[in-house]
């Protein structure tokens, strides 16, 4: 009874906690592809909730947006791209799921075990009540350039993790662009009258509030990864309303988007060292603005990859269909 | 004061999210599955807007929950509509499996 009065939302959390668990649980276990991502969405919901309750709104903002948002459109079009362009239809019936191999039972079952096993020793050994990299962080927020500690420890403290992951975004758009390669342009189905309304309201209203989430990132939660899926996710509704159909003409525009963001990150990097600076030492008075060049920059990058990631292949001229798929696409 | 009228909205609020639910677990078929989501959320989240902005600190923090409001039931109305439509075209519309 204490601990419920010490914190009024320890039942909320547990409920929370089990949840999640339950959900992991049935992400692995249900054997329809269709459900299986269903369940893993609500899980990427509730594991964002469970960074709110954590006191983690920036984790919990990327959690939401990418983990579940732009994760369940990339989920759901590989599947509907297996199922032969239908999510629902049987067509392809789902056949007697393979049982897994041993082996990959195995190895992924020793992973689980050792990454387990690293986070309890790393809990361990940390001795209770210590404040981790807090005061380090909040000493030299001054010389920053940003009033937000996230913000100021992904672009400042720890840029170079942030630039090697704008590189992993890019290489998996190149792998992308080079597997898919010839695949043809499934015919999709038209998106209705209603939707085109809603896109016309939702997409300006949508573009906004990315940029708000980026300028607000200097200050408060926000930043680069969070307004860059909002506008992956208008980019996706443009794909999929067919307002825009990437053709192989705008290819180079595009490698340009998805190159300019680690490009711009790494050539600041570099311009900022000498006299005495190593790479990533922004010059205090500049600090701010070099921050947001390179968050404006790395925002478009990260939205134009995550939507070729969605839209899944290289545009090449000769797979641009006609406006004949409109009608049968049911 | 504002504290118990936010209380009581939210938990109003969460009384419809809550028959919403039920709505979508017992109704027969897509149509009605959808009928109950759609209106029981829909005014569940009015009201539990409507409390949060009761507690907005400032006039932009009340600005923004009531755009969150605005995009949400539009977004959820044309996502509701996009599944009906699916549903009624593939001409099954009775399969429990075909709902979202």
């Amino acid at each position: 009874m204490t601990a419920l009065a010490d914190n009024p939302l320890l039942a909320f959390d547990l409920l929370l906690a089990l949840a999640i668990a339950g959900l992991a649980v049935a992400a692995l276990t249900v054997r329809d592809a269709f459900a299986m991502i269903v369940a893993f969405l609500v899980f990427g919901t509730l594991v964002a909730l469970a960074w709110v309750r954590l006191v983690a709104p920036d984790v919990a903002l990327a959690e939401v947006a990418v983990g579940a948002g732009v994760t369940g459109a990339l989920l759901l079009r590989a599947l509907a791209h297996l199922r032969g362009g239908s999510l629902s239809g049987r067509a392809a019936a789902p056949r007697a799921a393979a049982p897994t191999p041993a082996g990959t039972l195995g190895v992924n079952a020793v992973l689980a075990a050792l990454a387990t096993l690293a986070l309890g020793l790393a809990w361990l050994g940390t001795s209770p009540g210590a404040t981790g990299l807090e005061t380090p962080v909040a000493a030299a927020m001054g010389q920053s350039g940003v009033e937000h500690a996230v913000t100021a420890v992904l672009l400042n403290f720890r840029a170079y993790d942030t630039l090697m992951e704008m590189v992993v975004l890019l290489a998996a758009v190149i792998v992308v662009w080079q597997v898919e390669r010839g695949a043809a342009d499934a015919p999709r189905p038209a998106m209705g009258e209603i939707y085109q309304g809603f896109a016309r309201v939702a997409l300006p209203v949508a573009v906004v509030a990315g940029g708000y989430l980026l300028w607000i990132g200097a200050e408060a939660p926000g930043g680069a990864f969070q307004a860059g899926a909002v506008l992956a996710a208008v980019a996706l509704l443009i794909l999929m309303s067919r307002i825009y159909r990437p053709r192989a003409a705008h290819r180079l525009v595009l490698r340009g988007g998805f190159v300019a963001g680690a490009a711009v990150f790494a050539v600041v990097a570099l311009a900022v060292s000498g006299a005495g600076r190593v790479a990533f030492e922004y010059p205090p008075a500049h600090a701010k603005t070099l921050i947001l060049l390179i968050e404006a920059v790395v925002t478009i990058s990260i939205a134009a990859t995550l939507a070729a990631l969605f839209y899944g292949r290289e545009p090449l001229s000769a797979a641009v269909p006609s406006s004949a798929n409109r009608g049968k696409a049911q | 004061m504002p504290d118990i009228l936010g209380m009581s909205l939210m938990g109003a609020g969460a009384l419809f999210f809550v028959a919403g639910s039920v709505g979508l677990l017992r109704f027969p078929d897509v149509f009605c599955r959808l009928h109950a989501l759609t209106k029981a959320d829909g005014l569940g989240l009015a009201l539990i807007c409507a409390g949060a902005a009761l507690g907005a600190e400032s006039p932009g923090e009340g600005l923004r929950i009531a755009l969150v409001w605005a995009f949400v039931a539009l977004a959820s109305a044309t996502g509701s509509h996009m599944i009906a439509r699916h549903a009624r075209r593939s001409g099954r519309p009775g399969r429990p499996e075909v709902r979202a």
